[in-house]
């Protein structure tokens, strides 16, 4: 197990909380929620160690389209780089529904 | 392809499926549209503290569901489990939120407020990892359930694809009112626990239609072991839960038919075990309708 934080600059503010996915094998658990300042933090905990590269790429590149000060939980079971980025989507998703 | 093949393919491939959803959509599934509240959610981090400690990631609401709403109008609970986190496995956690929250549904009922409680169960049983807290707060369902069935009705749903398994298959035993689909399973041990345990012999694990013949919904339902058996659609599911509380409590509930569940197991002969349709016709004799 191992646990990752990242930090980004954001631009507005994010209105509420969303919730998706499960800590199921292959799959990860999103909490996002407003952040204290408008920056965007982010803290990953990971069943699977050694790959803090490959989860800064996925969200320096999730960083690159979504700009919400939001403080975001990750929870993962092994999730793939492609299953991380559709969670991540769909919980900023969630806040424009 | 005649007319009643092609509606019955219409409203199978209209249904939605109930098996195939998170736990949290299965409560908001069961209670009427626009009245869920969740009772310490995944943003309230109520997790279980010793699963990081065996290195293992833990899920932010510890794999129960909790819900406040209504059923049909009337004031009701939903526990559901999450079989995806940990094989919906019950640890010290996942198991106080569900007895607590039955006690407090248990307090209401007792001041004149009865809730509806109704358990979406889908669980290997206790959580390994956590050993005796997972059984204590099991016992503590158990007897949440006994205490609250005597002033109403408590419903529970086996869906599938994990089924019910460990002590909860007690808690499922202890519902007023078992509601099962094809898909779901029902027993103590799981096929693959007894087949490590007393052999290939035994039980072949990996025998599908085999397992599903001894434990499956349709079986426990035609032994008298399940009330209802539906067909994998979340609204039937939705309607046959308001229609077990507008049934009321059973004159005699399942689990306190101790006689008659004795004599069933005598008259069982463990050497020569029978099989699934004999068990049915013998076990079903003399049920209540």
């Amino acid at each position: 197990m191992e646990t990752i934080e990242l930090d980004y600059p954001a631009r507005q503010p994010v209105a509420r909380r969303v919730h998706v996915g499960v800590v199921g094998s292959g799959d990860l658990e999103v909490l996002l929620e407003p952040s204290p300042d408008l920056r965007a933090h982010v803290l990953i905990t990971t069943s699977v160690e050694g790959y803090g590269v490959v989860w800064r790429h996925v969200l320096d590149r999730f960083f690159q389209r979504f700009d919400g000060a939001a403080s975001i939980e990750i929870n993962d079971f092994g999730a793939t780089p492609g299953m991380v980025m559709l969670r991540l989507e769909q919980a900023a998703e969630g806040l424009r529904e | 392809m005649n007319g009643d093949a092609l509606r019955d393919y219409r409203r199978f491939l209209a249904r939605a499926s109930f098996v195939e959803m998170a736990a949290r959509e299965r409560a908001r599934a069961i209670l009427d549209a626009g009245s869920y509240r969740e009772l310490l959610g995944p943003f309230d981090r109520i997790k279980s503290p010793w699963l990081p400690m065996q290195g293992i990631v833990a899920q932010a609401d510890d794999g129960v569901v909790l819900a406040r709403g209504t059923l049909d109008g009337h004031p009701a609970l939903v526990a559901a489990i999450e079989s995806g986190y940990q094989g919906g496995s019950i640890g010290e956690v996942s198991g106080a939120k569900i007895a607590g929250a039955l006690e407090l549904a248990l307090d209401d009922c007792r001041r004149g407020r009865p809730i509806w409680p109704v358990l979406l169960l889908e669980t290997g049983g206790v959580r390994l990892q956590e050993a005796n807290l997972g059984l204590a707060a099991i016992a503590e369902i158990h007897a949440a359930i006994i205490a609250l069935r005597r002033l109403v009705p408590v419903v529970g749903v086996i869906a599938g694809a994990v089924g019910c398994f460990g002590g909860m298959s007690m808690s499922a035993a202890l519902c007023s009112r078992l509601i099962v689909t094809r898909q779901a399973r029902l027993g103590m041990n799981g096929p693959e626990v007894i087949e490590q345990e007393a052999g290939v012999a035994e039980v072949d694990a990996s025998d599908r239609a085999g397992i599903f013949r001894l434990i499956g919904g349709e079986q426990r339902h035609a032994a008298g072991l399940a009330d209802d058996l539906l067909e994998d659609d979340a609204a039937a599911i939705a309607v046959a839960v308001r229609a077990a509380f507008a049934r009321g409590s059973p004159p005699l509930e399942r689990s306190a038919q101790v006689g008659r569940l004795a004599e069933r197991l005598a008259s069982a002969d463990p050497q020569r075990p029978p099989a699934a349709d004999s068990l049915r016709r013998r076990w079903n004799e003399g049920a209540p309708s």
